[in-house]
């Protein structure tokens, strides 16, 4: 597969501050590469400098062989820009705003009035066209936002955690969205901090943290770097202390990490089978109450876990 | 081209989509003129402007009791609050002093003026004088003190005209005035008769009002063609800033940057936000402008003037609420600095209280508003001037925008549209 996004040691600073510290990555024609992070991380600063909105403070990146430094309007043809926030005009209909956007494209005419019902179909909202976009719930506005993307057919979506703040359903619509997409060939760049959403969408995942690329591959790859782990997920009471049972795991032989978010502490190991009895006793021995034990096996969150010693949602 | 045109309509949209702004558009101005017409009795045939002390000169260079009459009007007990007259002798040093601005008008009445209309009586025959004109020297910056002076004689004249044309009546006047004796009165009769006969369409007997300003302007006065506008100007300082507000809330709610990593450059969407702020403002105006004139009788004068002086004040006022927005960081910033500037504008501009009230400084000061310029050329307008009198307000005007603009546009260049 052609190669239709190179990124070249791009970096972004704010004065002092380096929000994105020289990644490197590229994207083949009709993948899906998510970049999985906590917030924070640099995923969106990344997107705005591929999408053309903040220059690079070193680097570039070539997208359908334009450089977003020294081509940039050739780029915005080449690309479709879902953003995080709603970018939506509220007092339009969704008809008015696809019509809008599509203009700002360079569609005119039947060519945009076709273009924009397709895309109502797409998103399903024909027969909510008419209507103010203010008057929708929160999962049709995201709808409309991922079909203001779409208009212009663009060969590289980007999409910057478009599920975020929306309820479960309207999530399963957007993540079959982004499927059907990609099986029409439309190749699509995907920012989230949840690690299901990678796991279920991706072909590749990049791993960014501070700014930096730690990982890229595909899932297996990725947690082949984690080894062969288990994750035991201890769900204690909301009145319990996590710190001072997870100093006591740390010296369990065979628990390679512990660390807790919220109630829920996470202890990896070679064998959950092995360390599931010294774990109760010492939860028991510092009279902490465990309500539920879950085994999993390697994922994303594990490999993130693994190479920054932090919970993806830390 | 395209590109910013689209934005520009779909800004208008947006903005009459919006229902406070409609509010404070369209609704507010409304409203306020509604409520200022009726306070000062505009609708109830009973006016008053809040105007007083006017300052006129008055050169009475006849010796007729109708010239007598008009002196007499001016300092009548019913005129003694709203005007503030001085009698001179000279047209010329009358005419300096309204140059110089020391008068709102001067009234110079021509030697044998009464005569023209009350035709002497020499031996028995009636001697035919013929028009003549009284003029008045307007000062051109003071429109309305002007338009009010213009209306007293105006009034006065119409009453003596139609004394005069009514035949009998007239005779019977005369009689009784003394100015002709009974055996005299039939003579007179007939030489009336006989102008009323020749004068084609009665031109001739109309008594003429020659009522030009230094610059020569026509003028006519109705208190509501001053508040009108003043109103008007005074919320398309909302409006700009309403468009110039947009702009920072493009960009925080997203919209803009989602403009600027689609296909379409910096210069069309900023050419675009102020194109959409101008048409909102033209639009604005033009609404009002034809709602006050249905809905009140107003009339605002010459339409190819009304249309071009509207033009040019939307541009000056747009060149201010660009560069409000250029100096905030917010949109909330825009709104209250725009805002605090609506009311200094409407204040220092002249929408409350008429601008020949106030100081000289403050006169001078309120000429960096475009209310300011724009309501001398509406007055001008209401007052009969024509597109030909409108050159100072509109070359102020369209000066006032392009400087802010360019101003507006180094500022938005320095800070850029997004964070880069």
């Amino acid at each position: 597969m052609p190669t239709i996004l190179e990124v070249k040691d791009l970096k972004k600073n704010y004065g002092d501050f380096a929000a994105v510290k020289g990644i490197t990555f590229d994207i083949k024609e009709g993948e899906i590469f998510s970049l999985l992070g906590p917030n924070g991380a640099g995923k969106t600063t990344t997107i705005s400098m591929l999408s053309t909105l903040y220059a690079p403070t070193a680097g570039d990146a070539t997208i359908a062989g334009h450089s977003v430094t020294k081509s940039p309007m050739d780029v915005r043809h080449a690309i479709g820009v879902v953003p995080q926030d709603l970018a939506l005009y509220e007092d339009l209909s969704a008809r008015e705003n696809l019509t809008f956007w599509g203009q700002m494209y360079g569609l005119s005419g039947s060519s945009l009035k076709n273009r924009v019902e397709e895309v109502l179909g797409q998103i399903g909202l024909v027969d909510k066209a008419k209507d103010r976009v203010k008057t929708y719930s929160g999962g049709m506005k995201r709808r409309v936002n991922i079909g203001v993307g779409l208009l212009h057919k663009p060969k590289l979506l980007f999409m910057d955690e478009p599920t975020v703040g929306i309820d479960p359903q309207s999530r399963r619509a957007i993540l079959d969205t982004v499927k059907d997409l990609n099986k029409q060939g439309m190749t699509v760049l995907y920012t989230t901090h949840y690690m299901e959403e990678a796991e279920e969408l991706s072909n590749r995942v990049g791993i960014i943290d501070h700014g930096e690329l730690i990982a890229i591959g595909t899932q297996k790859e990725l947690t082949r770097q984690v080894g062969e782990t288990e994750t035991l997920l201890l769900h204690i009471g909301e009145n319990e202390d996590p710190e001072a049972l997870i100093s006591a795991l740390k010296g369990i032989d065979g628990v390679l990490e512990a660390n807790a978010i919220n109630h829920e502490i996470s202890v990896i190991t070679h064998s959950a089978a092995d360390v599931m009895a010294p774990v109760v006793t010492k939860a028991n021995e510092r009279g902490i109450k465990i309500h539920s034990i879950d085994i999993r096996e390697p994922n994303l969150e594990a490999v993130f876990l693994h190479l920054t010693g932090r919970a993806l949602r830390d | 081209m395209l590109k910013t045109f689209l934005i520009g309509i779909k800004d208008v949209k947006l903005a009459f989509r919006d229902r406070a702004a409609i509010i404070f558009m369209l609704l507010a101005p409304f409203l306020l003129t509604l409520g200022m017409g009726l306070v000062t009795g505009r609708f109830s045939g009973n006016s008053s402007s809040g105007i007083s002390d006017i300052p006129v000169v008055i050169v009475n260079l006849d010796d007729g009791e109708l010239a007598e009459a008009l002196v007499d009007v001016f300092y009548s007990e019913d005129l003694a609050d709203l005007v503030e007259p001085s009698l001179g002798t000279s047209p010329d040093a009358a005419r300096q002093m309204v140059e110089e601005d020391k008068v709102a008008a001067a009234i110079i009445i021509p030697g044998g003026f009464t005569a023209s209309i009350i035709p002497p009586s020499e031996m028995g025959m009636i001697v035919y004088v013929g028009p003549r004109a009284i003029e008045i020297y307007a000062n051109p910056t003071r429109p309305t003190s002007a338009g009010i002076i213009k209306s007293i004689v105006d009034e006065y004249l119409s009453y003596v005209e139609e004394g005069t044309v009514s035949g009998q009546t007239s005779i019977f006047q005369l009689m009784s005035s003394g100015r002709i004796s009974p055996q005299n009165a039939e003579a007179a009769g007939q030489a009336m008769a006989e102008r009323l006969q020749n004068a084609p369409n009665n031109e001739q007997l109309a008594i003429t009002l020659n009522s030009s300003t230094a610059d020569g302007e026509e003028i006519e006065f109705d208190v509501l063609a001053y508040l009108a506008p003043g109103m008007a100007l005074m919320f398309l300082m909302y409006t700009v800033s309403y468009g110039g507000r947009s702009i920072l809330a493009e960009k925080a709610q997203g919209t803009l940057p989602r403009l600027l990593v689609s296909p379409t450059n910096s210069t069309q969407i900023l050419g675009g936000k102020v194109f959409g702020i101008y048409l909102t403002g033209v639009a604005q105006m033009l609404i009002l402008i034809g709602a006050t004139s249905l809905l009140f009788q107003l009339k605002w004068g010459d339409p190819l003037g009304v249309v071009l002086l509207v033009f040019a004040a939307v541009f000056g006022a747009t060149g201010w609420g660009m560069i409000i927005t250029a100096l905030a960081r917010t949109p909330a910033q825009v709104g209250s600095v725009g805002s605090a500037t609506m009311l200094i504008f409407g204040i220092l501009g002249g929408s409350f209280i008429s601008l020949d009230q106030m100081p000289t400084y403050i006169q001078t000061i309120s000429r960096i508003t475009p209310n300011s310029w724009a309501l001398d050329g509406f007055t001008t307008l209401a007052l009969g001037g024509t597109l030909s009198n409108l050159s100072a307000p509109i070359t102020a005007l369209l000066t006032m925008g392009g400087v802010l603009f360019l101003a507006s546009i180094l500022l938005f260049g320095k800070k850029n549209l997004v964070q880069k």
